[in-house]
């Protein structure tokens, strides 16, 4: 590394105004689709479109102040992005609770998402230096285990729509795996920091491909376990893949080996077509991903009625979409929580959801730059590993739900209606912004000028 | 480690450009066969969202949406004109439409590219899409007078009446009929019963008899056999004077071709005024025999005959005079008997052609096409179809069919101060069944304002029904119907 003089580290702008403008814009963008889904449904403006728009204003403005005061350098972009989606998810479920489609609560989801910015808050205000988190490595990796076995406690635990992975505290339903997901990327980033030399250098050649050490496959076989135990305890096939897809992922920023990759995505595949032998539900997912239009399959229960109704509604949307509030996105079964990506298509059109995937590609583009710009090992890894979840959780859920890959079961981040994963959501972006913001904060200056600093030519 | 985060970077990107491929691929590409598979119910609620526009008759509305309030199934179809008007408007069932409402479907529901502009406004301005009214060329009065005419004490049948200078449709009207009301509500069960009894019945009242069927079409084919006649040689009139003997021996067979009841035909030599005043059989069979199979194939190719299937917009039912036989099928051929077989559409064309000087116009039922805001989208262009005789060999034909009803079979078909011309058919079916009663017609002959053909059916008009005394007096009805207003 050369050694940095004052004129080649300029100053990164706080770009605080254009965030604030930002900001606004996306508030006026979800404060036009609440007024459009009202004159499609009656013919007029909705009287809850200042409601809701000045209440989600309002909790985007305080997440700005607390950013400003306690995240100055944070990235300008992370904020207004997630705004838009989170702003659009509402909509959507307004347009839906409309509708009359039970379940949907645009109320509900408006409160979820200020007790996320307050979480996004409190993070911030709290975690002045992400670092600590370093030091509870292993704390983040046994409360990331506990939360996800949780769902499999006695009277704690509940079943809904097939998996358990669900816990209720008192009338509300808590999906502890949304927030496991956080705790245990902070543990993989943690642990492989301080295991990556160990990881990266020991094994030997075989071939073209570095093979890593027996014992070494330890935390991977462990993790690949545990993946397929959740797999197969609680029938949640999506928080297997995301948890065991990140945990790769990790591991090869952390060790740059493409045989853990390798290694990986065998491991995958051979507990993909056990866990299809085994379980028949992993099976009939496969049978419905190949012949979603199969008659059989449709009238079938648990089979591809859904993912046909969400391609329907895709197909209906077309290139420029119904408008809102004048297609059928009801009949899709779930449509304001899992389904929440075909839904939006059918009265967004394509081009909806271009932009939709577009703000998602900038969201995860705006971490991973983060991510390269930060300074030490620890918080690449962590904000590497928050940035992939991310984009992996939509990979699997929209890839599932427009039938590109098998349909697991997800939320889409930001848009399904559920508190607990905009709540953990809300904590995952706090986490960037911070990371983003030590990350471009200036290193400190030197106090006194020593002196012109060679700089060779090369 | 920014090494192998530049390549998750790369990799995030891979995802989400297969995200982006595969959405553009389902809602550019397979959007079509998605929205048309049967499982989407979309396109049934669809049926019921847009607000159609409506069928109309100059003033007179023959089908509008009406807004229910109902949320899943908003607009809703009426038929103000019930039952007279079915074969013209059809009809807008759950799962299908049918006629006007079929043909037209596109413009109706708005999504047909030519009203692209209307709904771009509307996609700004937030409005829903509505449909394009289509403003048909039915004459109301002439369309009750026909329909009430025809339906009286049962009768089977259909009537066409065509403006014979621009082949506008002013009345079509099939009888038995059906109530298009009945086939309207989003419940498919109901609807699906009641188009079942339809279906069922055997008199098929959903069948447009005036264009989906064909009939033969009896004596009054005699005027297509008399213009290939004047147009072979223009020495011919009127007055030229053919051979009719009382029977008239069949060439190669043992059967004879004698006049309507076996009748004499005036002394057995005739003016061709006189033969067709009669309808007398054996000249024209004659006159046929010696022109030969082609000409009268090409004649009545001239009168759109068995010429490319016409659309009104509906698909009209083809017509033909039968293949080439021997000479006796010939003669039977050129009385409108035989393998002869056309629609009461293609005989209206037939009289309109002689009335406008020769010249057959491509019959039309569409006036103008207005978006939902009154807008003019398309309005109907009258085109010529063929010349089917010289303006001079058109006239002698008209001066004889005005014999016909002055002096003819066809003098209850008379009105008062109003040159009518036109020509009886009583067609035989099957021996020993009641014929078929034909009549077509024109009026007023110096500057023709209607042309017409009306069938009615075997038996439904007793067994001694004839052109003359039955279908005639239902063409006047209906010629004063127009000619009065």
């Amino acid at each position: 590394m050369s050694t940095p003089s004052a004129e080649l580290v300029p100053l990164p702008a706080k770009r605080r105004v254009a965030q604030l403008v930002m900001l606004a814009f996306a508030i006026v963008i979800v404060m036009g689709a609440y007024a459009n889904v009202g004159l499609a449904i009656d013919g007029r403006v909705p009287a809850g479109m200042l409601t809701y728009g000045l209440g989600l204003g309002g909790f985007m403005l305080a997440a700005y102040l607390v950013l400003a005061k306690f995240a100055p350098w944070a990235d300008p972009l992370i904020l207004p992005l997630v705004t838009l989606v989170n702003g659009l998810g509402l909509v959507m479920i307004y347009r839906l609770e409309q509708a009359k489609m039970g379940g949907a609560s645009a109320t509900n989801q408006l409160v979820w998402t200020g007790a996320g910015v307050v979480l996004f808050s409190v993070t911030l205000i709290v975690l002045r230096d992400h670092r600590a988190l370093q030091r509870l490595t292993y704390t983040a990796g046994a409360v990331g285990l506990i939360l996800l076995v949780s769902p499999l406690t006695p009277f704690l635990g509940k079943e809904i729509n097939g998996a358990r992975i669900w816990i209720g505290i008192g009338g509300a339903s808590l999906q502890p795996a949304e927030f496991a997901k956080l705790a245990l990327v902070v543990f993989f980033a943690g642990y492989l920091v301080a295991k990556r030399d160990v990881l990266a250098l020991a094994g030997r050649r075989l071939l073209f491909i570095d093979l890593p050490r027996a014992r070494d496959l330890g935390p991977v076989l462990i993790t690949w376990g545990f993946s397929l135990a959740v797999l197969v305890v609680q029938k949640d096939l999506g928080s297997s893949l995301l948890i065991f897809g990140t945990f790769i992922a990790m591991l090869y920023i952390a060790t740059q080996r493409t045989s853990w990759v390798l290694i990986g995505i065998l491991l995958f595949v051979g507990g993909a077509i056990l866990a299809g032998m085994i379980f028949s539900h992993v099976q009939d997912r496969f049978t419905v991903y190949l012949h979603p239009q199969d008659p059989a399959l449709y009238d079938k229960v648990g089979g591809s009625f859904q993912l046909l109704q969400g391609l329907f509604a895709m197909g209906q949307g077309g290139v420029i979409g119904t408008g809102l509030g004048q297609g059928h996105p009801k009949l899709i079964p779930l449509a304001f929580s899992d389904f929440i990506f075909p839904a939006t298509g059918e009265e967004l059109g394509l081009t909806g959801l271009m932009a939709l995937l577009m703000v998602y590609a900038l969201i995860v583009e705006r971490g991973l730059r983060t991510s390269i710009a930060a300074r030490d090992p620890f918080s690449k890894l962590l904000a590497g590993g928050l940035s992939f979840i991310l984009a992996w959780q939509v990979f699997i859920i929209v890839g599932g739900v427009t039938n590109l890959i098998p349909l697991t079961g997800l939320v889409t981040p930001f848009m399904s209606q559920g508190g607990s994963a905009l709540l953990a959501n809300w904590i995952l972006i706090a986490l960037l912004v911070r990371m983003s913001d030590s990350a471009r904060k200036p290193p400190p200056q030197a106090i006194q000028d020593e002196g012109m600093t060679q700089v060779f030519q090369r | 480690m920014n090494a192998p985060l530049k390549r998750v970077a790369v990799a995030c990107l891979v995802m989400f450009a297969l995200l982006m491929i595969n959405v553009n691929y389902l809602q550019a590409v397979r959007a079509d066969g998605l929205r048309s598979d049967s499982r989407n119910v979309r396109n049934f609620y669809a049926r019921y969202e847009v607000e159609r526009g409506r069928i109309t008759a100059g003033d007179k509305v023959l089908a509008e949406s009406v807004d229910t309030g109902d949320n899943q199934f908003r607009f809703q179809r009426r038929y103000p004109g019930g039952k007279v008007y079915a074969p013209i408007t059809g009809f807008f069932a759950p799962e299908s439409e049918r006629d006007m409402e079929a043909a037209e479907n596109k413009l109706l529901n708005g999504s047909s590219p030519d009203l692209l502009v209307r709904r771009g406004l509307d996609l700004i301005s937030g409005e829903r899409t509505k449909g394009a009214s289509v403003d048909l060329t039915i004459n109301p009065k002439a369309q009750e007078a026909a329909y009430r005419a025809l339906s009286a004490s049962g009768k089977k049948g259909a009537l066409v009446a065509i403006e014979p200078k621009t082949g506008a449709i002013l009345a079509m009207v099939s009888v038995p009929t059906y109530d298009p009301n009945t086939l309207v509500g989003p419940d498919k069960d109901t609807v699906n019963k009641a188009y079942g009894k339809l279906d069922k019945n055997e008199d098929k009242p959903v069948i447009d008899r005036a264009v989906e069927r064909s009939y033969p079409p009896g004596s009054t084919f005699k005027v297509v056999t008399l213009a290939a006649y004047l147009e072979s040689d223009d020495s011919v009139t009127p007055q030229t004077e053919v051979d009719a003997p009382q029977v008239l021996d069949l060439p190669n067979t043992s059967a004879d071709l004698p006049n309507y009841g076996g009748a004499a035909c005036g002394s057995g030599r005739v003016t061709l005024t006189f033969a067709l005043e009669r309808s007398c059989n054996t000249p024209f069979a004659k006159i046929a025999m010696n022109l030969g199979y082609d000409a009268l194939k090409e004649q009545a190719e001239k009168f759109g005959i068995g010429g490319d299937p016409l659309k009104i917009p509906m698909d009209v039912a083809g017509s033909g005079i039968g293949p080439e036989e021997d000479k006796a099928a010939l003669a039977q051929t050129s009385i409108g008997q035989r393998s002869n077989q056309m629609t009461p559409l293609q005989m209206a064309m037939v009289a309109a052609g002689i009335a406008n000087n020769g010249v057959v116009m491509k019959p039309y039922l569409v006036n103008k096409i207005a978006d939902a805001e009154g807008g003019e989208i398309d309005a109907a262009n009258p085109t010529e179809l063929s010349t089917a005789m010289s303006e001079e060999n058109a006239a002698k034909l008209k001066e004889m069919m005005v014999s016909v009803v002055n002096n003819g079979t066809a003098n209850a078909a008379q009105i008062p101060g109003v040159t009518v011309g036109g020509k009886t058919g009583t067609a035989e079916t099957a021996r020993g069944k009641a014929p078929h009663a034909w009549f077509i017609s024109f009026a007023p002959a110096e500057d023709p304002k209607i042309a017409l053909a009306l069938i009615v059916e075997s038996g439904s008009a007793g067994d001694d029904a004839s052109g003359g005394h039955t279908a005639a007096p239902i063409a006047k009805s209906v010629m004063e119907a127009v000619l009065g207003g």
